[in-house]
Formats: C-alpha cells, sequence, structure tokens
C-alpha cells in the first residue's frame, strides 16, 4: 500500500510537470495555431538561467533563498525569450502555420547545439534545497516533498490560468481568439498584442517547467528541454490540442499511468504505454481531437 | 522551356550525365583541398561521399510525405530506423542469410508504416505531427532499452560481417559501398520520378494542395495519404538497410527526434516537393554536418571570443540558423532559389 501511495503521488508529481510543460504549448496553440517546437529551447533557457543564477549567487545564501531567485530570473528570461520568438520570428509568418512549424525547428535545433557548444553536452548538476529533498511520512509511505512542490505549483498556474482566462479582459480577448479569431480582429482588438503577450507567459511558464524539472532530475542537460516537450506534444494531443482543462487532466492521466506500468511492469514500459495511450484515445475520439487542418 | 526536345534531353540526359559522372569518381585519384578528407577514391572520401548520397535518398523518402502530399511528418526516422534494425537484428540474433533479412527488413517496415500510419492518419494537420512524433519516440525508447540485447541500446548494433559479402566489408572496399549508395539513390530517384507522374502522384498533389477539394471531387484521401506513408516509409527502409550496410551497423542515433526533425530539415533546405531539391538537401546536410566539426576542430574559428567559438563549433547551430535563414528568405529551397536566378538571367 504504502509503494503504491509513493508511486501515484510521484505519478501525479510527474503529470505537474507534464502540465507545466504543456499548458503554455498548448495555449499557444489554442489561441494562435502555432505549434511550437522550440518550446524545449525555452525549458532548457529557463533550466540553464536559473542554473547559471544559483552558481553565480554567493554561497552564503540558502539554497532555498538562490532557488527562489533563480526562478525568478528563469521566469524573466523565459518570458523575454518568448517574446523576442514571437515578434522576431513567428510574426512576420503569420498565418503560415507550416513555415512558424519549421521556423522553430530550426531555432530548437540551433538553441540546444549553442546551449551545448557553450556549456557542454554532460548534465551538470544543480543544487538542490533541503525543502524538495526531504521526505514526509503519509498513511505510512514516506514520500519525496519536492512531489508536493510540482503539485501545488501546477495547481496553482491552473487556477491561476483559468482565473486569467475567466475574469480578465485579456482572458476575454484570448478566448474570443480562440474561437473566432477573425471576429475579434473586426471588432477592433489588437489580436497581434495578444499573442506576444501569450507567447511570453508560455515562455515564462516554460522556463518554470524547466527549472522544476531540473529539480525533479537533480541536474541540467541540453536535451532535457526536448526529451519533455515530447510528452507534453502527447499531453496536449490527449488533452483535446488547446483546452487547458483537457491538458491538466492528460498531464496527469500519463504521469500516472507512465509511473505505474513502470513499476508493476517492466522499467520502460511506462514510456510505451503513454504513446500506447495516445493511440487508444486515437482510435475510440479521433473527432475530438482533429487539429487545424494547416 | 517552351520546345519540347531540348526540355526533355535535358530532363533525361542531366541526371543520367550525373550519374556518369558519379559513377566514376572511385576512378578519380585527384584531390580537393578543404572539400574532401583526401583523395577524392580515397576511403575516407568515399565513405563520406557514400553516406551523403545516403542522406540523399533519406530526404527523398521524406519528400514523398512532406514535398509531395503536404502531410508534415516528425515520424519518418522510425522507418529508417525500423529498416536498419530489422537488417541488422535479423542477419545477427535471428542469423538469417542476406536476401532474406532484407526483405525482411523492407516488409517489416511496410507493415509497420501500415498500423502507424493507420492510426496516425486519423488526425489531421499539426495533430498529426504530434502524434508522428510519439510513435517514433516510442521507438527509440524501445531500442535504447535494448529488450533482450536485441537492439544493443546505446552502443548500436554492428552488422554481422561473416553474412555480407566480402566486397561491401573492409576500408579498401570503400568503393564498393560508395556505389551501392548511389544505386539507391538512382532507385529512390527514378521510383519517385514514376510516382509523381502517375495517377497516384497526381492524387497526392491534389491533396497536399486542397484537400477538402480532392475529397469532393471522389478521391478517398485518406487511402492517399496511406499511400504516401506507405511509399515514403518503405523507401526509408531501404535506405536504412543500406544505411546499415554502408556503415556497417545500426546505431540509435537513428531513431532520435533530432534525426526525424534533421529530415525535414533536408527537404526544407533543397526545396520540398522537388526530386533534385530532396537529393541537394539531404547531401548538403550531412555533407556540412560532417564538414563543419572539422572546420570547428580546424582552428578556423580561433580569432572569435570563446563563447562565440564554442557556439559554432557545432554544426547543428550553424544549420538549424541557416535553415531558418532558409525559410525566410528562400522558401522553396535552395532548388527553387537557383531556379528564379536561372530564369532571371534568362530573361534579361
Amino acid at each position: 500500500m504504502s509503494t503504491f501511495l509513493l508511486i501515484v503521488v510521484t505519478g501525479l508529481g510527474l503529470g505537474a510537470l507534464y502540465f507545466l510543460a504543456a499548458s503554455g504549448l498548448s495555449l499557444i496553440y489554442g489561441l494562435m495555431g502555432v505549434l511550437n517546437f522550440a518550446h524545449g529551447a525555452f525549458m532548457t533557457a529557463g533550466a540553464y538561467a536559473a542554473w547559471v543564477t544559483m552558481t553565480r549567487l554567493p554561497s552564503s545564501m540558502g539554497v532555498g533563498l538562490r532557488l527562489l531567485v533563480a526562478v525568478v530570473v528563469a521566469l524573466l528570461v523565459g518570458a523575454i525569450v518568448g517574446v523576442v520568438v514571437e515578434v522576431v520570428l513567428i510574426r512576420p509568418l503569420y498565418r503560415h502555420h507550416i513555415q512558424q512549424v519549421l521556423v522553430t525547428v530550426g531555432l530548437s535545433l540551433a538553441a540546444v547545439a549553442a546551449v551545448q557548444g557553450i556549456w557542454g553536452a554532460d548534465p551538470r548538476a544543480v543544487a538542490r534545497p533541503e525543502v524538495m529533498t526531504g521526505t514526509v511520512g503519509l498513511l505510512g509511505a514516506r514520500i519525496p516533498v519536492d512531489r508536493f512542490v510540482y503539485l501545488a505549483v501546477a495547481l496553482a498556474l491552473f487556477g491561476g490560468l483559468l482565473a486569467l482566462l475567466r475574469y480578465t479582459r485579456l482572458g476575454l480577448v484570448i478566448r474570443a481568439g480562440v474561437e473566432n479569431r477573425t471576429m475579434v480582429e473586426a471588432l477592433g482588438i489588437d489580436v497581434q498584442r495578444t499573442f506576444t503577450i501569450v507567447f511570453g507567459l508560455g515562455g515564462a511558464v516554460a522556463a518554470l517547467a524547466g527549472v522544476l524539472f531540473s529539480q525533479y532530475a537533480g541536474s541540467v542537460s541540453p536535451g532535457q528541454g526536448g526529451s519533455l516537450l515530447i510528452y507534453a506534444f502527447i499531453v496536449v494531443v490527449i488533452g483535446g490540442m488547446g483546452s487547458l482543462t483537457g491538458t491538466a487532466v492528460a498531464a496527469f492521466a500519463v504521469g500516472l499511468v507512465q509511473q505505474l506500468a513502470n513499476y508493476y511492469a517492466v522499467s520502460g514500459v511506462g514510456d510505451l504505454s503513454v504513446v500506447l495511450l495516445l493511440a487508444l484515445v486515437l482510435l475510440a475520439r479521433p473527432s475530438s481531437l482533429k487539429g487545424a487542418t494547416a | 522551356m517552351t520546345r519540347p526536345t531540348p526540355a526533355t534531353l535535358l530532363r533525361v540526359g542531366l541526371p543520367l550525365l550525373l550519374l556518369a559522372v558519379l559513377a566514376y569518381l572511385p576512378y578519380v585519384p585527384a584531390s580537393i583541398p578543404g572539400l574532401l578528407p583526401g583523395r577524392i577514391n580515397g576511403p575516407g572520401s568515399m565513405q563520406l561521399l557514400a553516406t551523403c548520397l545516403v542522406f540523399a535518398g533519406f530526404a527523398l523518402s521524406y519528400d514523398v510525405l512532406f514535398g509531395r502530399t503536404g502531410l508534415l511528418s516528425f515520424g519518418h526516422a522510425l522507418f529508417v530506423a525500423a529498416g536498419s534494425y530489422l537488417l541488422t537484428v535479423s542477419l545477427s540474433t535471428w542469423s538469417l542469410p542476406l536476401p532474406v533479412a532484407i526483405l525482411a527488413a523492407l516488409g517489416g517496415t511496410t507493415m509497420l508504416a501500415l498500423v502507424v500510419g493507420g492510426v496516425a492518419l486519423r488526425v489531421g494537420g499539426i495533430a498529426f505531427a504530434m502524434v508522428t512524433l510519439a510513435f517514433a519516440q516510442a521507438a527509440s525508447i524501445i531500442v535504447l532499452r535494448d529488450p533482450g540485447g536485441v537492439t544493443g541500446g546505446e552502443e548500436g548494433k554492428a552488422l554481422n560481417r561473416d553474412a555480407v559479402p566480402s566486397i561491401l566489408v573492409g576500408v579498401q572496399n570503400a568503393p564498393y559501398r560508395y556505389w551501392l549508395a548511389l544505386a539507391f539513390v538512382t532507385v529512390a530517384f527514378v521510383l519517385v520520378r514514376l510516382l509523381v507522374r502517375s495517377r497516384a502522384g497526381h492524387a497526392m498533389a491534389a491533396v497536399r494542395e486542397n484537400e477538402g477539394r480532392a475529397a469532393v471531387l471522389g478521391l478517398t484521401t485518406y487511402r492517399v495519404k496511406l499511400l504516401a506513408i506507405v511509399v515514403g516509409s518503405f523507401l526509408g527502409g531501404l535506405g536504412g538497410v543500406v544505411h546499415a550496410l554502408v556503415l556497417g551497423g545500426s546505431s540509435p542515433s537513428l531513431t532520435s527526434a533530432e534525426f526525424t526533425l534533421s529530415l525535414l530539415v533536408m527537404v526544407v533546405l533543397g526545396g520540398a516537393g522537388s526530386t533534385w531539391g530532396a537529393v541537394l538537401g539531404g547531401f548538403l546536410y550531412h555533407y556540412a554536418d560532417a564538414r563543419l566539426v572539422e572546420a570547428g576542430g580546424s582552428g578556423v574559428f580561433d580569432v572569435l571570443p570563446d563563447t562565440l567559438r564554442a557556439v559554432l563549433s557545432q554544426p547543428l547551430f550553424i544549420l538549424g540558423a541557416f535553415f531558418v535563414v532558409v525559410v525566410y528568405f528562400a522558401p522553396s529551397g535552395l532548388t527553387g532559389l537557383g531556379g528564379r536566378l536561372i530564369r532571371k538571367t534568362g530573361a534579361s
């Protein structure tokens, strides 16, 4: 029972990370129809920004405090990268969806290579504060605290994004834009600016996901963002392309399935069962998942 | 190209001439300093050119999906890897003779394409891209986990040398492997040309241009797209087989997401939907990838600051950045750019 509980909580924690990685992707896709391959690069940028900040800050500061500062820096870096990418690379290719995908593909390849050139291909260890490394007893199981941290951050983000979408003017424009972009433009609202904001937001969330994932893995490496991105893609497709609630449900389902299958079957089956889950969802309910015919 | 006779001559004669020149290269002892390592017919150059040709064939196979049918697939590496691994595994683990192993590799890849394509085509557009990526990732995981010691994990799987004709093995036989690669590209080139001019090829073009309209006109677009995936995967699997023979084994890098993305880069660099474009893109991509590493190590960039040098020594950085530039300024790729220049000079 205690093992089961540990695995479930770990699965939920992993699902929380997947949600962090996928929510920005889903938001950008839903509003702009852009499949952002550079999202992995945003995550890598955030993770490395945090890692560099933590190593540069004086070690007299506590690890937890350094991590907090690093998270803030990573959020800023992610937002700036997102905004710059949108303005410089995505905006000129407005409505050319395939070209937008191609540009983000090129960007992701170049960014990973650049990171690899500067900091090397090997994983670098990141310092983890005691809060993240400790365990807590729950119904007889010793559960690492960091799982709950990821869960809390993901739930806070989910709530925050929902509130943003429901109760603010920006959220109203985003929701309307997802529904019918041309109509929103015809009503005299600057959708362009909303795109930039959403990209910045997506970049910041991706950076946060990158930092937390590097905490989960205990290290940063150039390919980390890319491997997380693939699960984020799966989550976005299962969740219904552009729906935030769907993304959240799919993220936790994927995390749970992966962890349970990895433990109760052979290690590695979990990753495959996620792809199997995707295939099953596609076969069972393809109509709810129809992507834009770009 | 208004008069048909010279145009036909050009269309048939030029590829034949190029093929003759390429087939003669192993007899040319000259060396081109800077461009190729050592003499042209030396083993280093031969091996490099052979690999470049195999990549040209990979790009041709992917262009059947992306350039001809408009399917943005991120899973094409899966079929290349399937061809390569099915060959090496059936040669060493199952001890099949070479012809049977090749048939098994091609048959297995085609079946895989039917199943994966059949599932993935249930969604369209961007979702299709994501789903194919997921399938390719699953293959990558299987290969790296090394079930039963069959795939060799991160080490890759070496070709069983005893099962292969001796002229394909060893450093001094590099020219034979080069000819094998050349034969593969030629076969792929001819097949793609024939396909494009057939009824099925026209149907693919119709689906690419406007899928809704093609459906209204009575085409079963699902079947057309599945056919494109199967044909492209068959050629990709054949490429995987040749790749394994030329390089003496299968490597897990063939299953990586990076390789899948690089296929897309090759086709777009050369010019999507153009046979020459794909050939040129695949060839140049691998050539640049292989040669830029040496340029990075040779001290060309030594005058630059450390960080910039470290970044520029990564071939993928240069290729990725160049790719972005091409998407912006030469959307029809290098061949499209060349064609435009020729037309411009012809007009003036």
